[in-house]
């Protein structure tokens, strides 16, 4: 006998997943299906192995101290508190110092030195160059369906291609540009009176680029992986508006 | 842009589950220099990103980044461990074999070496369901998995730590007699 229910339905019923209709449907089912009652013994018996094995592990302290540390880094709060008390900072006189140790604060965020890996800079680079005359497009246009086919045999991959104008950020055109040796996507969406350089390519290890965010050289950069395809954002539009057309790409 | 007020709750909604992101990263990756390394830096990127949180369950959204960091880590480090997942039903890690576990006196000893034979995906499953105790809604946010394929999925890991483990006893008594 082979009762379709013993293969996951059970599992269902074992972890109080199934609605109160199935469940009952469920019970009246494993009052005579004896494969039921002995493959749900399993589960059990299984489960209350985990249970007792005590395997559950926790975080150490040692770990707990590093991600605090590492977070008041990032933050550079740490820095900024270790020169003004937190009290200074709330007296509103101090307002001005304040907003100087916010600024600070931010700069240390935002231009994090050893986040730049060499593949940011050849981002960047990339990015200039193709602001030079007849260099940003090699495809102009405002539609996605002309951009997006354009890309179409000239590289092994699809970067997904989609206008945001609606949102302030209006598809311009598209070209291919070629970084660390390898072919890249670069889609090109307006901001104001900005440029700024979608580059897209496929998840080649060697080339990862963390999530991150800086600038350089007065140009901005966003960069981020999805689950195949790896994005970086440069412009030199401000940080925030990089980071709204990041979440438009990858709501 | 964060600042210290995003810090305060950062530390407030996230942190009370590094153990959930530490016991999570240990099992993806099997010891724990490693995932203490991919824990700090999931964190790092949680607080990065802490701006795209808009509320909800803050442990789900952790473990989304912790299990998306350890499978990059993987590729990155380990690749081989993820290149055998889709014969997971007919491939057997060394780990498994029945002999080394049924040398293992410690029942203990004995389910971890078990947990840890299973693909890292049959693994994520098992660990957020039986350590974590998440609901299969939970699940399906932190791995990815479809909902309807969460219970197929954990029915299948179940199966095969309970065949893993069986073997090993099978093992135990053939050597006993």
């Amino acid at each position: 006998m082979n009762c379709e229910l013993a293969q996951t339905t059970i599992h269902g019923y074992f972890d109080g997943e199934l609605d109160a209709v199935r469940s009952a449907e469920f019970e009246r089912h494993l009052e005579h299906c004896t494969q039921c009652q002995s493959v749900l013994e399993g589960i059990e018996s299984l489960h209350m192995q985990l249970q007792q094995s005590d395997l559950y592990e926790h975080a150490s302290p040692q770990l707990r101290e590093k991600v605090r540390k590492q977070l008041a880094q990032a933050t550079g709060a740490e820095r900024v508190a270790a020169r003004h008390s937190w009290k200074r900072f709330l007296v509103p006189t101090f307002g001005a110092l304040a907003a100087a140790a916010a600024v600070i604060a931010i700069m240390l965020f935002v231009v994090p030195s050893r986040t730049q890996s060499p593949l940011t800079a050849e981002l960047i680079d990339a990015h200039v160059r193709s602001l030079q005359p007849g260099h940003l497009m090699d495809v102009e246009s405002t539609d996605q369906h002309t951009v997006k086919p354009w890309f179409d045999g000239k590289l092994d991959f699809i970067p997904p291609v989609s206008d945001y104008a609606a949102q302030g950020f209006p598809l311009v055109g598209g070209r291919l540009d070629v970084v660390d040796g390898h072919d890249v996507a670069a889609l090109v969406y307006a901001r104001r009176k900005h440029f700024i350089n979608v580059f897209v390519w496929p998840n080649r290890e060697k080339e990862s680029i963390a999530d991150s965010s800086g600038s350089r050289q007065g140009y901005n950069w966003v960069a981020w992986q999805s689950r195949d395809m790896q994005f970086c954002l440069v412009s030199d539009a401000a940080l925030s508006d990089l980071r709204e057309l990041r979440d438009l790409i990858h709501p | 842009m964060l600042d210290p007020q995003d810090r305060i709750r950062f530390e407030q909604l996230v942190l009370p589950h590094l153990d959930s992101a530490a016991n999570l990263a240990r099992w993806m990756l099997r010891n724990r220099a490693d995932s203490d390394d991919v824990v700090q830096e999931a964190t790092l990127r949680a607080y990065r990103f802490f701006e795209r949180f808009h509320g909800g369950d803050a442990r789900a959204w952790l473990l989304q980044i912790v299990r998306n960091t350890c499978y990059t880590w993987l590729q990155k480090n380990r690749p081989s461990e993820l290149m055998t997942e889709f014969d997971e039903e007919v491939h057997q890690r060394p780990a498994a074999n029945p002999e080394t576990l049924a040398t293992q006196a410690d029942d203990r000893q004995r389910l971890m070496l078990a947990l840890e034979s299973l693909s890292p995906r049959f693994r994520e499953v098992l660990v957020l369901r039986e350590l974590e105790g998440c609901s299969y809604k939970e699940i399906g946010e932190i791995t990815g998995i479809p909902i309807g394929t969460v219970m197929s999925t954990l029915s299948r890991a179940r199966e095969r730590l309970r065949q893993t483990l069986t073997g090993a006893a099978g093992a135990a008594a053939k050597e006993a007699s």
